[in-house]
């Protein structure tokens, strides 16, 4: 079955849609991605879109979802690299992603991950480390 | 109109061709109508020989119901590209008109002379050529408006264009100062062109001036939060910049929530907080002294 494949990259994972996401696949992501933010503890998750050309409502939605859903388990999540007609497209549709943490690129998306960690870390309020 | 009366109307155009156009320049040369300053007689008389040698061959096809027929092709290509020209010189659509229907009149004298007492063969005839004159008169004035259109069309378009610049300030800082008011159809190409230029010039914060927006109405301001809203998406962040007092007042009155937006009164501010955004600082010697 075709699978989007998910790194792992110290404590954070990589999530980089190159293929035009149909739901069956967008469903499938979003239980790996879970899945895999408890199994390996990770601290934060980028996603990757800026291959994604084409998105519905239903894909917009289950973009929103799976962030919403990694933060809940308490990884940083970050959207990387989305197109201007894509970002119209999801405004249009009323899906403006609150809470969502946005960079332009996988870089800066990076450097915003660590950023967060490192704040959360000084903050004294993060999840001890195990 | 019966069937069965013939035309005389093509033989006629054939064979007193030149006598014809004689007397039509005669009246286009009299007429009120004839503008001097915009075209020369030369012009005048080589483009009426023309257009009746055109006329000539394509009645001799036989007279359609319409003009759109491969026989009167050439014609009304011949007319289209009169038309369009004389929109360019500045003629007025009924002068441009004017120079078609003037001709029914030569054309009726001739008729009658044709038909000499046969009243009813002229009547036929009569209806039939100003029927087709008509058609050709009203194809000009068609073209005339499709040319202005073209122009208007044009220029809207290069004001969209003109009107929505994105630049770079600094690395990474892109700012869209937004003249004149905002609606729809300019939103989407502002919002298209900013998205596109925040991912040219990799910029992490872009600010929008709105000094030059008349009026901000709900319709403005949710086209705004849109924009905002989908540069957010792609990772940069918006300030929106230059309002005015009466603005502000007005977004508030409206009911306008720009609570998740960042807004400055001037672009200096706007700059001075994306500078501070990115780690950087203007520095003016009263600065450093202090």
């Amino acid at each position: 079955m075709e699978r989007i494949p998910i790194l792992r990259l110290r404590d954070c994972l990589l999530v980089t849609i190159q293929v035009d996401m149909h739901d069956q696949l967008a469903l499938t992501l979003q239980d790996d991605l879970t899945e895999l933010i408890v199994r390996h503890q990770a601290r934060g998750v980028l996603i990757d879109i800026s291959a994604l050309e084409i998105v519905d409502s239903f894909i917009g939605r289950m973009l929103s979802n799976i962030a919403a859903m990694a933060r809940i388990l308490d990884a940083v999540t970050v959207v990387v690299g989305m197109r201007p007609a894509v970002a119209i497209t999801l405004v249009e549709l009323g899906l403006e992603m609150p809470g969502v943490r946005t960079a332009l690129n996988v870089d800066a998306g990076m450097r915003l991950i660590e950023r967060a960690l490192e704040e959360e870390r000084q903050a004294g309020h993060g999840r001890s480390k195990g | 109109m019966t069937e069965s009366s013939l035309t005389r109307i093509p033989e006629l155009l054939r064979q007193q061709q030149q006598a014809l156009l004689t007397d039509w320049l005669d009246r286009q040369m009299s007429s009120s109508t004839l503008r001097p300053d915009l075209i020369r007689e030369q012009d005048l008389r080589e483009q009426s020989r023309r257009f009746l040698s055109l006329l000539a061959e394509a009645v001799a096809h036989g007279l359609g119901d319409h003009i759109q027929g491969d026989g009167y092709r050439a014609v009304s290509e011949f007319l289209g590209e009169l038309s369009r020209s004389r929109a360019n010189q500045g003629f007025s659509p009924t002068e441009t008109a004017t120079f078609v229907f003037s001709f029914k009149e030569t054309l009726f004298n001739h008729l009658r002379d044709a038909w000499q007492n046969d009243g009813e063969g002229l009547a036929d005839d009569i209806w039939r050529a100003s029927t087709l004159i008509d058609r050709l008169g009203l194809h000009t004035v068609e073209v005339y408006q499709k040319g202005r259109e073209a122009i208007i069309q044009r220029q809207q378009q290069e004001m969209m264009e003109l009107s929505t610049p994105v630049v770079e300030l600094w690395g990474g800082i892109v700012a869209l100062p937004l003249i004149g008011t905002l609606d729809s159809a300019r939103t989407q190409v502002v919002m298209e062109n900013l998205l596109e230029r925040i991912v040219e010039s990799n910029a992490s914060i872009a600010i929008i001036d709105i000094t030059g927006v008349p009026t901000v109405d709900t319709l403005v301001a949710q086209h705004l939060l849109k924009t905002v809203a989908a540069a957010r998406l792609m990772g940069a962040e918006c300030i929106i910049s230059g309002i005015r007092p009466q603005i502000a007042q007005t977004i508030v009155h409206l009911g306008v929530d720009l609570n998740e937006v960042l807004t400055k009164a001037t672009l200096a501010s706007a700059f001075q907080i994306a500078l501070k955004r990115l780690g950087g600082a203007i520095l003016t010697p009263d600065s450093q002294r202090n």
